[in-house]
C-alpha cells in the first residue's frame, strides 16, 4: 500500500501520536477559550494572575525538561544495549516528575490557604482547569515511566518517552501563558 | 453461512425489524399530534408517544447490535456460538421486556409501584422488573459471546465490538440509581445515555462497520484494524469527558462548560474518521462484491453520522451557543440524523448484508433496498432541516426576543407540517426496506455485473 507508507514511517507507536495530537488539540483549546476570557477582563486576570507563584513554576520547567532529557537518554541508552544505565535515567525522570508534583501541590496548598478557589475568578478557573489536567498526565507519566522502567523493551521506553515528552510540552505552553504573560 | 449458530441473528434481525416498523409509525403519529395537538390526547398522549418512539428505537437498534454480534462473531472467532439455547432464552427475555414497557407505558399501569410502574426517567422509563430482566439478557448474552470469543481466534474487531457490549451492559446498571436529587439524578442519568451513544456505541459502530468494510471490499485485515484502534481512541479521547456537554444548565460547577465545550468538539473527529476510513476502503478494495446495498447503506451510515452526530452535534454544543438553543428543536434535528446516520444506518447496512446469507440466497432485489435506501434518507434529511430551520427561528423568538413557548409554536407550524411530510417518506422508505428483505425472490443481480463503471 502506498499511501499507508506515510504512517509505517513514523517512528514510535501511530495511537500515541494519535494521543499527543489530541492531547494538544485539548490543551491548545484551553489555552485559545484562555485568551479569549481574558479579553473580557484584561485587568481582573492581572490581578488574579499576581497570585501565582511564578519562581516555583519557573523551577518546576527547569524539572520538567530536565526530566525530559533524562527520558531522551534512557532510549539513547536502551538502543545502545545500555539497560541499567536507562533503567536509572528511566527512575531519574520519573524522580523528578514526583519532584514536580510536590511544587505543584505545594503551590495548590498555598492557593487554599489563601481562599482562592476553581470559583473565584475565570483566570483560576482556568488555571486550575489547565495546570490541574496537567498535572494529572504527569502523575501518568510517572507511572508509565517506572512501568517501562520495569518492561524496559526500547519500543516501550520509545512510547513512554513520547508521552513525556508531550506532557513537557504542554508545560512549556501552559507556563508563559498563565504564569508570565503580561 | 459458514457457522449454524449465525442463524441466531435471523430471529434478533426479525424482531429488530418489527420494532422498527413500531418506531417510525409512532414517530409518524407523534408528527401528526405536533400539527393536530388533540388528536388521541386521552386515549394516547404525546408523552407516551413519545416514549414509545425513543424505546423502541433504543430496543430494536440494541436487537440489531445483538444480532449483529451473533452473526458476525463466529465467523470471526472461527467457532459456533458457545449456547444457542441462551442466545434464544436471552432474545425472549428481551422481547417480554418490551411487551411489558409497552403495556405499562399505554394503560400506565401500576402507577407509583416500584418495581411494576414506570419510573419516568426520560429514556429510563422502564419498569424496575424491564430493567432487571434488561441486565439478565445482557449478562446471558455477554456471558455467551466472551465464552466464544475467548475459546476461540480473537480479532481486533471482535475485541473491540465485546469491549462495547461490555461497556453498554455495565453502564446500563447506572439506570437503576435513582437519587431524589435533580442534578445528581441527571448527572448519573448521562452516565447511561450519554456513554451509550458518544460513547462505547461508537465501538461497536467502528467493529461493525469494520466487518463490513472487511467483507465487502477485500481490503487487508491489517489495514483495517489499524483504523480501527485510531477510531476507537479517539471516540473514547472524546466521547468520555464529552458527557461534559450535558453538564453546563443542572446545576454542575462552571468549569463543566469548558470541559464540555473543548472535549465534545472533538468528538466530530472520531466520525470524519469513519467515513475517511469507509471511502477509503471502497477506493483500495479490489473485491467486486455482488451485495451493493450493504456497501451503500455502509457508506450512507459513515457520511450520515458524520454530518448528523458530528456536524449538528457541533452546531450547538459549545456552552455560548446552547445557552440559547438548548431544548429546542436543534436538539431535535440533531437527535434524528445523528441516531439515523449512525446507528439505524447502522444496522440496516448489516442487516442488508447478513439477510441473503441467513437466507442461504442471493441478494435479491437490490434495487428496491437501494431506492428505500434514498427514500429514507432523503426524508430524514429534509426533516433535519426543516427542524433546523425551525430550531432556528424558536432560538431567536423564545430565547434572544423572549416570546411565549406556545407564541412561538404557532410561528413554526409550517415547519411541524413540512416535518410530518418527511416524516411519511421515512415511514414509506422504512416498510419498503422491510418489503425487500422479506419477501422478492427474484430478479437476481449477477455478481460483478459485466459493465465496467465509466472512469
Amino acid at each position: 500500500m502506498s499511501d499507508t507508507s506515510l504512517i509505517d514511517e513514523l517512528p514510535g507507536e501511530l495511537l500515541m501520536w494519535v494521543l499527543i495530537i489530541s492531547e494538544l488539540l485539548v490543551f491548545g483549546a484551553g489555552l485559545i477559550a484562555f485568551m479569549g476570557v481574558r479579553l473580557t477582563d484584561p485587568a481582573g486576570f492581572a490581578e488574579a494572575q499576581s497570585h501565582l507563584y511564578r519562581t516555583g513554576a519557573a523551577f518546576n520547567t527547569a524539572v520538567l525538561v530536565s526530566s525530559g532529557y533524562l527520558a531522551a537518554l534512557a532510549l539513547y541508552w536502551r538502543q545502545a544495549a545500555r539497560r541499567g544505565k536507562a533503567r536509572l535515567a528511566l527512575v531519574g525522570a520519573a524522580l523528578l516528575g514526583c519532584v514536580f508534583l510536590i511544587i505543584k501541590g505545594a503551590e495548590y496548598a498555598d492557593k487554599a490557604a489563601q481562599g482562592i478557589s476553581f470559583e473565584s475568578h475565570p483566570f483560576f478557573m482556568f488555571y486550575y482547569l489547565l495546570t490541574g489536567f496537567h498535572a494529572a498526565h504527569v502523575l501518568a507519566g510517572v507511572v508509565i515511566l517506572l512501568f517501562v522502567a520495569w518492561r524496559d523493551d526500547a519500543h516501550n521506553i520509545e512510547a513512554g518517552a513520547q508521552f513525556w515528552h508531550m506532557v513537557d510540552l504542554v508545560w512549556i505552553m501552559l507556563f508563559p501563558v498563565i504564569y508570565l504573560l503580561g | 453461512m459458514k457457522y449454524e449458530s449465525q442463524k441466531i441473528a435471523y430471529a434478533y434481525f426479525a424482531v429488530a425489524m418489527a420494532l422498527f416498523a413500531i418506531q417510525v409509525i409512532g414517530g409518524l403519529l407523534a408528527g401528526f399530534i405536533y400539527v393536530f395537538p388533540n388528536f388521541l390526547s386521552e386515549l394516547l398522549p404525546f408523552n407516551i408517544v413519545r416514549m414509545l418512539h425513543t424505546n423502541s428505537l433504543i430496543v430494536w437498534l440494541i436487537l440489531g447490535f445483538f444480532g449483529a454480534a451473533y452473526f458476525l462473531i463466529p465467523e470471526e472467532a472461527e467457532r459456533e456460538i458457545h449456547s444457542t439455547k441462551l442466545a434464544y432464552l436471552q432474545l425472549i427475555i428481551l422481547v417480554v421486556g418490551t411487551l411489558g414497557v409497552v403495556v405499562t407505558y399505554v394503560f400506565n399501569l401500576f402507577e407509583g409501584n416500584w418495581l411494576l410502574g414506570k419510573e419516568g426517567r426520560e429514556f429510563l422509563e422502564q419498569p424496575k422488573w424491564v430493567k432487571m430482566g434488561i441486565v439478565v439478557a445482557a449478562l446471558i448474552f455477554l456471558y455467551n459471546v466472551s465464552m466464544t470469543v475467548l475459546k476461540g481466534k480473537k480479532t481486533a474487531i471482535t475485541n473491540i465490538l465485546l469491549l462495547g457490549l461490555w461497556g453498554l451492559a455495565l453502564l446500563f446498571l447506572f439506570a437503576f440509581y435513582n437519587p431524589g436529587n435533580l442534578a445528581l439524578d441527571k448527572q448519573y442519568w448521562w452516565y447511561v445515555v450519554h456513554l451509550w451513544v458518544e460513547g462505547v456505541w461508537e465501538l461497536i459502530m467502528a467493529s461493525i462497520l469494520a466487518y463490513l468494510m472487511l467483507k465487502l471490499t477485500g481490503v487487508d485485515r491489517e489495514v483495517v484494524e489499524k483504523w480501527l484502534y485510531v477510531i476507537v481512541a479517539a471516540a473514547l479521547f472524546s466521547g468520555i469527558l464529552g458527557t461534559g456537554h450535558h453538564y453546563y444548565w443542572i446545576g454542575t460547577p462552571a468549569y463543566w462548560q469548558w470541559i464540555g465545550s473543548i472535549f465534545s468538539s472533538l468528538e466530530v473527529i472520531p466520525f470524519f474518521a469513519m467515513m475517511a476510513f469507509a471511502f477509503v476502503m471502497v477506493w483500495k478494495g479490489r473485491r467486486d462484491h455482488p451485495n451493493k446495498a450493504a456497501l451503500l447503506w455502509s457508506l450512507g451510515c459513515a457520511t450520515l453520522a458524520f454530518f448528523g452526530a458530528g456536524v449538528w452535534g457541533f452546531l450547538h454544543t459549545l456552552h455560548g451557543v446552547n445557552y440559547y438553543t438548548h431544548g429546542t428543536q436543534i436538539t431535535a434535528a440533531h437527535g434524528h440524523l445523528a441516531f439515523y446516520g449512525a446507528y439505524v444506518c447502522l444496522n440496516l447496512a448489516i442487516f442488508t448484508y447478513a439477510m441473503p446469507i441467513l437466507k442461504n440466497r442471493d441478494p435479491y432485489n437490490q434495487v428496491l433496498n437501494m431506492g428505500s435506501f434514498w427514500l429514507m434518507t432523503s426524508g430524514m434529511v429534509f426533516m433535519t432541516f426543516v427542524l433546523t430551520f425551525a430550531g432556528t427561528v424558536q432560538t431567536h423568538m423564545q430565547r434572544v426576543v423572549g416570546d411565549y413557548f406556545m407564541d412561538v409554536q404557532d410561528q413554526v407550524a409550517i415547519f411541524y407540517w413540512m416535518r410530518l411530510g418527511s416524516g411519511v417518506v421515512v415511514v414509506l422508505g422504512a416498510l419498503l426496506f422491510i418489503y425487500s428483505i422479506w419477501v422478492p425472490r427474484k430478479e437476481i443481480i449477477e455478481p460483478g455485473a459485466a459493465e465496467t463503471p465509466a472512469e
